[in-house]
């Protein structure tokens, strides 16, 4: 129950941040470091999540079949692959890995 | 004029039948996150941004805590504001049409009225690509979360390497240029330092401080990491979506 408080919250505000962008006076447009801080926060959290989702356990760092999932979405990335056959073949790689004995 | 003639109107149906369809990958993994399939539903229907989605359910399927999850999703945001304030300096919608078109505001939305240089082409666009992607994600979604469901031990299929994968997608297209590969890196090693020292969930805010603090001091481009996770005018005229808006 606890998780759907802060699940909603999180709904509501993300739609508070797109209504205020239609409200807020035209100027604040000329104001690049706010877009900027926007781009920049999206890089840094996304590159964050990549980490964290491939080799953090916890408060731990793991080295395990996720890093090999890693690898071989780049790879595929830099093959130019649409995003859904990337998230496949991390899955794939991930589960050969296990399957293979590497966790 | 017929609607299937609109050059935007076309673009955002195929934009749309391409993020719809990952939209799948995104029930699936919430579900295996411990989330419900009602969650997971509210937070397509609701909070509707797939960077965010993506945040909040790694989160909670890394450990972090409900508000850890919460904070992530909310910075990453932020730039929908951004791109409200463009599109009402564009589109210019009146009465209920700006809370709709709010909740449809988005990256893959923004950009397809934005790379389109007539105005009611760019309003077509945005509405197209808005209402079909929002249609199809919550669509796919609910596919996902059911599918999802029935397959057990995620690991064994390998699902937390599709949440890596998925994370290192979104960001992709965001790394054009030395600046976007500098601050990545910097908040990689801020996480992988961080993530020993404080409680699961609170890295990936130390890692949204480091940035902040990057584009607050910096004089780099505006619009950095402003891209869409589909770049709508990828095969028609390249980087059309950069021109308008900024």
């Amino acid at each position: 129950m606890n998780l759907w408080f802060w699940l909603l919250l999180a709904c509501l505000l993300a739609y508070g941040w797109k209504i205020v962008g239609y409200f807020v006076p035209a100027r604040f447009l000329e104001n690049p470091r706010m877009s900027r801080i926007a781009g920049t926060m999206t890089i840094g959290l996304l590159a964050s999540l990549t980490v964290v989702n491939a080799a953090a356990s916890g408060q731990s760092l793991a080295a395990d079949a996720r890093l090999g999932a890693l690898a071989a979405a780049a790879v595929a990335l830099a093959l130019r692959a649409p995003f859904l056959l990337v998230v496949i073949v991390g899955a794939g790689t991930a589960a050969l890995l296990r399957m293979a004995g590497w966790n | 004029m017929k609607l299937t003639a609109s050059p935007a109107v076309r673009v955002g149906i195929s934009i749309s039948i391409a993020t719809g369809l990952y939209g799948v990958s995104f029930g699936a993994l919430s579900v295996t996150s411990g989330l419900d399939f009602w969650q997971t539903m509210a937070l397509s229907l609701l909070l509707f941004s797939g960077g965010s989605q993506f945040a909040f359910i790694g989160v909670v399927g890394g450990g972090g805590s409900g508000i850890a999850a919460m904070s992530a999703a909310t910075l990453l945001g932020m730039r929908n504001g951004i791109y409200g304030m463009q599109l009402n300096a564009l589109l210019r919608p009146e009465g209920w049409r700006k809370y709709v078109g709010a909740q449809l505001t988005i990256d893959e939305s923004t950009a397809t009225s934005t790379g389109q240089s007539d105005p009611g082409e760019q309003r077509r666009g945005f509405w197209a690509a808005g209402i079909g992607i929002y249609v199809l994600w919550n669509f796919f979604t609910a596919v996902g979360a059911l599918a999802g469901s029935g397959l057990g031990d995620p690991r064994q299929w390998g699902l937390d390497g599709a949440a890596v994968a998925a994370f290192l997608a979104l960001l992709w297209p965001r790394l054009k240029g030395r600046e976007p590969v500098a601050i990545a890196v910097a908040c990689a090693v801020a996480t992988v330092i961080a993530v020993p020292l404080v409680p699961a969930g609170v890295p990936i805010l130390v890692a949204a401080l480091v940035a902040a603090v990057i584009g607050w001091f910096s004089h780099g481009r505006s619009d950095e990491g402003l891209e869409p996770d589909v770049e709508p005018y990828a095969g028609h005229h390249g980087q059309g979506s950069r021109e308008a808006g900024s």
